[in-house]
């Protein structure tokens, strides 16, 4: 029961992370609505994954939303955003906010965070001088990078910074090298990361470092940051060493200050060195005073990762709801989030407890480094760094202070595939997933107990792997082997008559070099069989896309669903749409006026589509040879609306008009569209390309989008919208034309090779090994060896097309297709009802036909 | 147009359709139908689905060269539209099928019977299965018997 009169006042200071899951945990188990909470953030946004900040140069700020928004509709939920609160009155039990306005609380959490801490070298406050823990930081980092670069001549690089080589500073260094900005670290302590990773680790991390272009300066203490003579910008670092570094940017990255100042001067006791002192239970000295996450000094410290952070958050909740819970100590594992770069350690890093003994495997060459740390009689595992090869790192964490199996530990240290690591059955209680506490038993639950069939599903479920991604691999491994127990198959077949799953029988069919159903069938499939409307149309589509001939040719003509074997969009009425293609959403006049003309003719109607192109509907079979062969005598092709194809390659119209436009994408355009115009897929394909990063084409929402640079072309990949909307991410920068062909060329061969039945670009690229980074090694570094195999196939797709309505109408076996009835072939379908609105003819509804207000039936007058 | 000009050829009784009328229509040749795809026939405001199957050994309409013909009614009564001669011919468990082009539903081309409702209800208070009609191949002219 919601009972305003008796519920408490929960009131959360700091909108971050915590203060979210705090908030999540409360609305989650207070059923009976004992508190309502108000949350009062200082930056003017809702909370956001900190943790994923990095990704906010890629995705934006939706990329890295937290949560489930409708939290904070929720009416015992007040969030009040850019309201930083003042002060705290213990006695009075009151805060006060910015704007002057008292709240009364009965129970206050402190969820103030950390500030970026700021080194007292001189010049810190320089111009160009940046912190990286907020969005408002990265975005002006972005916005200075940005200025700099256009007031430099073309070609002069943006010179870069990071002090601080930690966790932070790499990922700092990532983000300005992913700006197109040179990037140096400069690190004070011996080797990078040295919170993290012993020194053997620190050396091959800064092998790998320097491999993505980053230059590394440890050792090295900054004195000074000295002013640009004339732009008073930051300009040059100097070192006590005596060296020195020019730069136009710098990011300070050492650390962070638990922000403790309400706590201060609220007189409560803070930590030696700072944060609110709580006890176990994260209640401060104050019996009504909380404070959890950064702020905390919990056992004596403040941690500065999120996953301790959640866990306070659940005590307090525990707690504020009359349980008994404790802060179980903190799981301090990380994993260097720089794309390219493998980092993880975990448990004692550094071999600290007595008489522990280290296992090493070095690869100095490969720059690859492992550690483990284990007890005395090198059974327990007590830690372990991985640098270069983080994939025992994922399995082997939660494992964290317990026997491994098998009598040589360093076996889970040698390269995959090289030394069979005994298989690790993790305990129920093991904490797969760190970030959201998420054990090895939830995660079965959610495939035993709740039917969850999929990784996504896991995660919607369990919430595992939903916010740095780390444990992802084994929450996968874990979700297989637990469906497989339970004998769910994960069955791959494509249907009764295919055991195999479309990738494989693609492979199948290329290698073999099969041409029709029935050889295919026969080989490959349930012999006998003669196929069904599942393996059909993908057999169909495999086929086209080894280039075999017309879709409609022979045997194959009998794969094809209704919309191929018509080359036209089957409606609802049993009618079909026509769609001409107009490559880049480019068309003359003259087109457009044949276009109306058919139109109009034929009395269809017509309405533009979201690829830029116009649609006619209401086309009866027997009337789609005429009206295509008056769209092909006025230069028009068929626009492949009705396949499992490329559709439109929608454009702005960039350089050629437009005052932003740095290239022309209408151009780029119409050449993308020709060249894979016809190209068969597992799924439609949509591109769209844009002439400046104002991204007018909203080129991010298809499944390979381009946005010009100054330099060149920026590719995405893996957008769609549609009832799951994907942002496409970014696959490559600054590539010229030439290299942006060959890129997708490789991206779409691999696509349509590999994917799934009906599986669009996206969740392809996710089961893709590695992922996007993953499609990156097999198209742009060739790290499987098909490049060359790709770019041949692709090369035979772009000689070989031919408009399929052109040649259906060459040809009288092919247009016999086109009756309506094989008894009175040009006969309308006389179940067909129409009525005017909005000066077009649409299809009659049920109540329109019985009334009787239907205009016209099938037999429209027809000027053809 | 439709039957009219098709003159009719009343066959008397098949074992098939032991109790029911049938009026037999000529409908077309045998090689007017493309083996492995439907076609639509119009009586009067009767439509008919034509589905020439590969040879088999037993069938409704069996051609001397061994050809499968079945026919089954064109309303396709999970949308209301006259289009079952478009779908897709295949097997499930071996009895030969029809899949709906507009909704996917699977249906057996003997018996008509909706094998694969795909999680949808026909359209207005429409029958799920579809009516059958008996086939003929006399010297390589196709027959349908309507009731
Ligand atoms: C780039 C980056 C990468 C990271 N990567 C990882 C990682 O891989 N793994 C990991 O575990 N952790 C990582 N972290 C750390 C993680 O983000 C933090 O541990 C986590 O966000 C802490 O949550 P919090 O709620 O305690 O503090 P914050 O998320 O910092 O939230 C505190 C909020 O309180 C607000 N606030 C402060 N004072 C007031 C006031 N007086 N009134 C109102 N509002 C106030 C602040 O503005 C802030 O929005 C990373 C951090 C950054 C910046
Ligand atoms: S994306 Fe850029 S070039 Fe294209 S229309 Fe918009 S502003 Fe102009
Ligand atoms: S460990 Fe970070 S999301 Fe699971």
């Amino acid at each position: 029961m919601v009972n305003s009169g008796d519920s408490q006042h929960l009131v959360v200071i700091g909108g971050g992370m915590v203060a979210q899951r705090l908030v999540e945990a409360l609305r989650a188990r207070d059923d009976a609505g004992r508190y309502r909470v108000t949350v009062f953030a200082e930056e003017p946004r809702a909370p956001y994954d900190r943790v994923g900040l990095t990704r906010w140069f890629d995705e934006g700020p939706e990329g890295i939303a937290l949560g489930d928004p409708a939290l904070w509709a929720d009416p015992l939920v007040t969030l009040h955003t850019d309201r930083k609160i003042e002060s705290i009155d213990r006695e009075a039990k009151t805060v006060t906010d910015r704007l002057g306005h008292v709240h009364l609380y009965d129970e206050l959490v402190l969820a103030t965070g950390s500030n970026a801490a700021m080194p007292p070298i001189p010049g810190n406050d320089l111009p160009g001088v940046f912190v990286y823990r907020t969005i408002d930081d990265v975005a002006a980092l972005r916005g200075w990078v940005e200025e700099k670069r256009r007031s430099y001549p073309e070609g002069k690089p943006v010179r870069g910074a990071v002090i601080g080589g930690g966790l932070l500073g790499l990922e700092a260094a990532g983000a300005l090298t992913a700006l197109d900005a040179q990037a140096t670290v400069i690190e004070f302590g011996t080797h990078l990361m040295g919170v993290q990773v012993d020194l053997g680790g620190g050396q091959a991390l800064k092998r790998l470092i320097n491999g993505k272009g980053i230059g590394v300066r440890a050792e090295t203490a900054t004195s000074q940051m000295k002013p640009h003579r004339r732009t008073g910008h930051v300009g040059r670092l100097d070192f006590a060493d005596g060296g020195r570094l020019d730069v136009d940017v710098v990011v300070v990255a050492t650390g962070v200050r638990p922000r403790d100042e309400l706590a201060r001067a609220a007189g409560l006791p803070v930590g030696e060195r700072g944060g609110a002192v709580v006890d176990l239970s994260c209640r401060t000295e104050d019996p009504h005073i909380w404070a959890v996450g950064e702020v905390a000094c919990i056992e004596g410290r403040c941690i500065g990762l999120v996953a301790p952070g959640n866990t306070m958050a659940e005590v307090v909740v525990d707690r504020l709801l009359g349980g008994l819970a404790e802060f179980p100590g903190a799981d301090t594992a990380t994993k260097l989030k720089l794309s390219g770069v493998d980092v993880a350690s975990f448990g004692d890093a550094h071999a600290r407890t007595e008489d522990a003994v280290e296992v090493v495997w070095a690869d100095p060459v490969a720059g690859v480094y492992k550690k483990l740390v284990l007890s005395d009689d090198a059974r327990t595992l007590l830690g372990g760094v991985f640098v270069g090869d983080a994939g025992p790192y994922a399995s082997l964490r939660p494992m964290l202070g317990a026997e491994l199996p098998g009598d040589d530990p360093s076996a889970f240290l040698l390269p995959e595939g090289g030394g069979g690591a005994p298989g690790l059955e993790l305990p129920d209680d093991a904490n797969v997933c760190s970030c959201n506490s998420v054990s090895a038993g939830t995660i079965r639950g959610a495939v035993t107990e709740h039917n969850c069939t999929d990784v996504p599903g896991v995660k919607a479920c369990t919430r595992a792997g939903t916010t740095c991604g780390a444990c992802l691999p084994l929450v996968k491994k874990l979700v297989d082997t637990e469906l497989e127990r339970a004998g769910i198959e994960v069955s791959t077949a494509l249907c009764e008559h295919f055991e195999m799953s479309r990738a494989q029988l693609f492979d199948a069919v290329r290698v073999a070099d099969l041409h029709s159903f029935s050889d295919i069938v026969a080989r490959f499939g349930q012999p006998d069989s003669r196929g069904c409307d599942i393996c059909k149309p993908v057999v169909a589509s495999i086929l086209a896309s080894l280039g075999n001939g017309h879709i409609l040719s022979g045997e194959q003509s009998t794969l094809q669903d209704t919309n191929d074997h018509m080359l036209a969009n089957l409606q609802k009425d049993g009618t079909y749409s026509v769609v001409p293609r107009m490559p880049g959403g480019e068309v003359t006049p003259e087109g457009l006026i044949t276009v109306g003309q058919v139109a109009k003719d034929f009395g269809l109607y017509t309405k533009i589509t979201g690829g830029q192109r116009i649609d006619m509907f209401g086309a009866r079979v027997e009337q789609l040879p005429d009206i295509w062969r008056r769209l092909v005598d006025a230069g028009f092709e068929s626009g492949h609306a009705y396949g499992k194809s490329l559709r439109t390659v929608k454009s702005c119209v960039g350089s050629t008009w437009c005052r932003y436009g740095v290239q022309d994408s209408v151009g780029m355009a119409v050449e993308l569209e020709l060249r894979y115009r016809g190209l068969r897929s597992p799924h439609k394909l949509k591109m769209g390309v844009s002439g400046c990063a104002r991204e007018c084409a909203e080129a991010r929402g298809k499944d390979v989008g381009v946005i010009a640079t100054d330099k060149g072309w920026n590719i995405y990949v893996g957008g769609n919208g549609g009832q799951t909307p994907r942002h496409a991410k970014l696959l490559a920068e600054d590539l010229t034309s030439e290299e942006l062909l060959r890129t997708i060329d490789r991206f779409l061969m691999y696509y349509v090779r590999t994917a799934d039945r009906l599986q669009r670009t996206a969740p392809w690229i996710e089961e893709v090994d590695g992922g996007l980074e993953g499609v990156r090694e097999v198209i742009m570094e060739d790290s499987l060896g098909i490049c060359a195999d790709l770019d041949a196939a692709m090369a035979r797709h772009v000689e070989n097309y031919e408009d399929e309505w052109k040649a259906v109408l060459e040809d009288p076996e092919k247009l016999r297709r086109f009756s309506s009835f094989v008894n009175a072939p040009k006969d309308a379908d006389p179940s067909l009802a129409y009525v005017e609105e909005r000066g077009q003819r649409r299809p009659a509804t049920e109540q329109e036909r019985a009334s009787g207000v239907v205009i016209a039936g099938p037999k429209l007058e027809v000027r053809a | 147009m439709s039957s009219d000009d098709m003159s009719e050829a009343q066959v008397a009784g098949t074992t098939l359709v032991s109790d029911a009328p049938v009026r037999w229509e000529r409908v077309c040749l045998l090689s007017d139908l493309f083996p492995e795809r439907g076609a639509a026939a119009l009586f009067g405001d009767v439509q008919v689905a034509l589905f020439r199957l590969p040879d088999a050994s037993t069938a409704p309409g069996q051609g001397a060269d061994g050809a499968q013909v079945y026919a089954v009614q064109n309303l396709d009564p999970f949308s209301g539209a006259h289009v079952m001669s478009r779908g897709i011919v295949g097997t499930r468990g071996g009895v030969p099928t029809v899949a709906a082009p507009v909704y996917k539903q699977v249906f057996s081309l003997i018996t008509g019977e909706c094998l694969v409702a795909a999680d949808k209800t026909p359209k207005g208070d429409l029958p799920p299965n579809l009516t059958t009609y008996p086939v003929e191949i006399r010297d390589g002219v196709v027959h349908v018997g309507l009731p």
